[in-house]
């Protein structure tokens, strides 16, 4: 049984990418065959965020445009077995492709794969329209701040709009001090207002820079938080009831003091 | 006292308005704007709707009706004029 899932999000900035290549990752360790396709026709960036960007020779139009076959634009990352990218053109623009090549090309990726994981573009232009084409499941992506939650609300409604019903939510970058102070919209908060399932919370880690600087993934490690909050996900999509990790539990000096006077 | 009360309260993270409860209610305003963006169509229907169940009450004139979202720097609100002709005696004899 395979499924099509677009990760989208509206705003910018906000983790598509990351999120895309981690929770890829993280289903190809526990032995799925996935492909993550870079849908972002123009700005593509899949492929540095997983480090295989020495490794392209065909993209998405040259298989859309018949330049080659399918199975020669994909490229098999060899760190993690079962995981694919095809990734996007750099040089063309988003109109190279056609709702109707996409639906034609996740179809065929589906028969080859268990996972098509789309990544979309910013926006809810054509881009966007591409990306859900060949969609059936949906997972928006926003943090919580006031511009990201509109366009995730924005994009929600045109999802829905393009029958992807029941978009799944990630909460992405959150910062529990912030949210403990009162200074962050916190997890109920972005639920309240988006009424839509949460599938996870990433908390803001260092660790994710480190890893993209050096092009990996931080699924697999170990000492990060976002890396459990992308496992956790993962396990989440193969249907296991995982619990949200305990972000509030602050450590060090001030959060035991707190704890100490009964304010924590 | 209170504003070294207030002061130990930021310090200890329990102030109540912390610049999240802004941001929601921003938000709250700001999708309410964009949410209202009906269109058309579903303005049509919901007339048809409108007219059905006022006329379970009373006659109105059909031709005269109007619905429309109006939006102002705070709230919007749905806004109908709706005319009426005639007062049945069943809606007469329940008021």
């Amino acid at each position: 049984m395979s499924e099509v899932v677009v990760v989208t999000s509206g705003k910018g900035g906000v983790g598509k990418t990351t999120a895309t290549a981690n929770i890829g990752a993280g289903l190809a360790i526990l032995g799925h065959k996935v492909v993550l396709v870079d849908a972002d026709i123009g700005l593509r960036n899949l492929d540095v965020i997983l480090g295989l960007e020495n490794r392209i020779v065909y993209d998405l139009v040259d298989v859309a445009h018949g330049n080659c076959r399918l199975r020669q634009a994909l490229i098999r990352d060899k760190r993690f077995e079962g995981l694919h990218l095809l990734p996007a053109a750099q040089t063309k623009d988003k109109t190279a492709v056609s709702p109707e090549q996409m639906r034609e090309l996740c179809a065929e990726l589906k028969e080859m794969f268990e996972y098509v994981i789309i990544d979309s573009p910013a926006g809810i232009e054509q881009g966007f329209r591409n990306a859900v084409a060949g969609a059936e499941k949906a997972i928006v992506i926003t943090t919580p701040e006031v511009a990201a939650v509109r366009d995730a609300d924005r994009v929600i409604g045109l999802l829905e709009a393009a029958e992807l019903t029941d978009p799944k939510l990630v909460i992405n970058r959150l910062r529990p001090r912030m949210v403990q102070r009162g200074d962050m919209m916190n997890i109920e908060d972005i639920i309240d207002i988006l009424a839509i399932d949460l599938l996870g919370v990433i908390p803001e880690d260092d660790h994710i820079i480190v890893s993209t600087n050096r092009g990996e993934t931080v699924v697999q490690d170990q000492r990060s938080l976002a890396g459990q909050a992308f496992r956790n996900i993962v396990w989440r999509i193969l249907g296991e009831p995982v619990p949200l990790m305990n972000l509030d539990g602050e450590r060090g000096l001030i959060g035991r003091l707190r704890r100490l006077v009964g304010l924590g | 006292m209170s504003t070294l009360l207030s002061f130990l309260a930021k310090l200890f993270g329990r102030e109540e308005a912390g610049s999240k409860h802004i941001a929601k209610e921003r938000l709250r305003l700001v999708l309410v704007h964009d949410r209202a963006n009906v269109s058309p169509q579903l303005l049509q229907v919901l007339k048809a709707d409108l007219l059905k169940v006022i006329s379970n009450y009373m006659e109105v004139d059909e031709k005269g009706l109007e619905v429309q979202i109006d939006r102002t720097e705070s709230s919007v609100a749905l806004v109908a004029s709706i005319p009426i002709k005639r007062l049945k005696r069943v809606a007469k004899s329940m008021a």
